[in-house]
């Protein structure tokens, strides 16, 4: 088991907020992935508020940073921003999984301007972006892909092949975040499929590799804005984070990680905990 | 076959920036030429096939058009949830060349076998599945891959098979090819299952039994329109494939006779490989004879079909 120790300071206003959009999704769709998409709040962010190159109004700007959720059962984090920045009206968020929403409970490329890549089945975001990572290399374009997976997540198989691949072409411009929150659907990853020794992991696969406490937003914004992690490797980011953050009666509960039949008192409970609605 | 399908991939990429090569750990030497000429735009990436097809939608969707190469069942067996999701949902422009195509490695076993690739590549949404007959046909299909949209199956043959298609009969991805006129006997092919038709409706001839020879190189999409005006006036229909018998082009066919001959529907009889792993080694071409797909055969099997039609 890892050893790192958190140093997460409260939450603030700004991640109260974007935690309150979370749950106006929840409310409007009755279901969705919470503890999943709590434990991704700060990490999503900082991205979006300090780190990424991106234009809401042109999403296909060719010099923004990509940004790949390939745990996309997280996707109300990222709807929360890109609504937040104005990809889209945050009117949609309420709107969620209905028959005639473009936000489903998996983000699709195409219907949601700022999502480059259909995700929902794991091990699918790190494979692509890295060929988006050789693209750029071929081109000589300066912009970054940022890939965040879950811990589960890097159970699958392909995730390890896009390692192999990424090192082997030293590809500096892809960042793959961990979002590190111990707990996949069944239980405890340190039973279901223990990851550990999860940095060393990376770093034999010829990433330079670091962790942070990935609910500080000071800490994930001096180590993102600091990117890559060595000139000509890339860099993983192992994010220790808790899953349902924010939420206390959903916090490291595998039971929290989704639920399709939410009851107004607990909705009500959710946004108590965020600072009402 | 493959020799010329990977040096048109040369070609392409001498004419066309966005063309791109990966394979997975194929034999030394392969498209020499043109990682030296492009060493930025060839890549062996490995054993990792999960991985090469995600990373081809990558490169695809920056605009690059990729071309991968890899034996049949690693793609459609391996890889099929990229292929389906990382491909086929975001429709990007990405070419599987797939070798080995059927029982072309029966010495090598099931294991290398493709013998339900077709079934499998129709069944996904925006893919696009070709077949084509012959080195010659090889290279019209791959001159029309720069601008197709989505992504498309490539299946290859074993090689050094003898040449049955003919220029003059021109090539459209998508576009049957009328071999011989339809008469009330229509043979329908993929692949290199045209020769051994050509073959076996020659056989017939000499008896005074004319047969129609439609080829369907491109199984998806399929020609329903050139398949129904073939078949309105058949009193025998024969699909012949190097493919098990459910799923591939027989029961493409058999879904567009359904749809839009519905009062018509003529017997069709379809010749292809059993519902088994084949349990036994060779070739290529005794495995034909094991199954019934030798030209003797497939007269043969028309002979007794007419008896019933």
């Amino acid at each position: 088991m890892t050893n790192f120790t958190p140093t997460t300071p409260p939450l603030d206003a700004r991640s109260l907020t974007l935690r309150r959009r979370v749950v106006e999704a929840l409310e409007g769709g009755g279901r969705g992935h919470i503890g999943s998409t709590m434990s991704l709040i700060e990490i999503l962010r900082v991205l979006y508020d300090d780190v990424m190159h991106y234009r809401p109004d042109e999403p296909s700007w060719p010099n923004r940073d990509r940004f790949i959720l390939s745990k996309g059962h997280g996707c109300l984090a990222q709807y929360a921003l890109l609504a937040d920045k104005g990809f889209f009206p945050a009117s949609e968020l309420t709107r969620f999984c209905r028959r005639d929403s473009f936000l489903g409970g998996h983000p699709e490329a195409g219907k949601i301007p700022g999502v480059e890549a259909s995700t929902g089945a794991l091990g699918h975001g790190l494979p692509i972006a890295v060929g988006m990572a050789l693209a750029a290399r071929i081109k000589k374009d300066e912009h970054r892909i940022f890939v965040v997976m879950g811990d589960g997540e890097t159970n699958e198989g392909s995730v390890w092949e896009a390692a192999l691949c990424a090192g082997k072409h030293g590809l500096s411009k892809l960042v793959v975040m961990v979002d590190y929150n111990k707990l996949q659907s069944y239980g405890p990853t340190c039973d279901v499929q223990d990851m550990e020794p999860f940095l060393d992991k990376w770093r034999a696969f010829n990433f330079a590799a670091t962790e942070v406490d990935g609910h500080n937003v000071s800490a994930l914004r001096r180590l993102l804005t600091s990117m890559p992690l060595a000139p000509d490797r890339p860099s993983a980011i192992i994010c220790h984070t808790v899953k349902g953050k924010g939420i206390p009666f959903t916090e490291g509960r595998a039971d929290w990680h989704h639920k399709s039949r939410l009851t107004p008192d607990e909705i009500a409970a959710m946004f108590d905990a965020v600072g009402g609605r | 076959m493959r020799k010329i399908a990977l040096d048109m991939v040369h070609e392409l990429a001498k004419k066309d920036p966005r063309v791109i090569f990966l394979g997975s750990d194929l034999g030394a030497g392969t498209l020499d030429k043109m990682r030296q000429e492009f060493p930025e735009r060839f890549y062996m990436e490995g054993i990792c096939e999960a991985n090469f097809v995600g990373m081809a939608a990558g490169l695809a969707m920056e605009g690059f058009i990729p071309y991968l190469n890899t034996i049949a069942p690693f793609f459609t067996r391996r890889a099929f949830e990229q292929i389906a999701i990382d491909l086929c949902l975001h429709k990007l422009p990405v070419r599987l060349i797939s070798s080995g195509g059927g029982v072309v490695y029966a010495p090598l076993g099931p294991t290398h076998l493709a013998i339900e690739d077709i079934a499998v590549m129709r069944a996904l949404p925006n893919m696009t599945v070709v077949a084509v007959s012959d080195a010659d046909e090889m290279r019209r299909l791959m001159e029309q891959t720069l601008d197709w949209p989505g992504p498309i199956y490539i299946r290859l043959a074993k090689g050094g098979d003898p040449i049955v298609s003919d220029a003059k009969r021109g090539f459209t991805i998508g576009k049957a090819i009328t071999v011989r006129e339809p008469s009330d006997i229509l043979l329908l092919t993929t692949g290199v299952m045209l020769g051994r038709a050509v073959e076996a409706a020659d056989s017939l001839a000499s008896e005074g039994t004319e047969c129609g020879i439609v080829h369907l190189h491109t199984i998806k999409p399929l020609d329903s329109a050139a398949v129904l005006k073939a078949a309105a006036k058949a009193r025998l229909v024969v699909t012949i494939e190097e493919h098990i018998r459910s799923g591939g082009l027989g029961s493409a066919v058999l879904e567009t006779l359904a749809d839009g001959l519905p009062s018509l529907l003529p017997p069709v009889l379809r010749l292809g490989l059993p519902d088994a792993f084949p349990k036994e080694y060779g070739s290529q071409e005794t495995m034909f004879d094991s199954f019934g797909l030798t030209p003797t055969q497939i007269a043969d099997a028309i002979r007794h079909a007419l008896v019933r039609a």
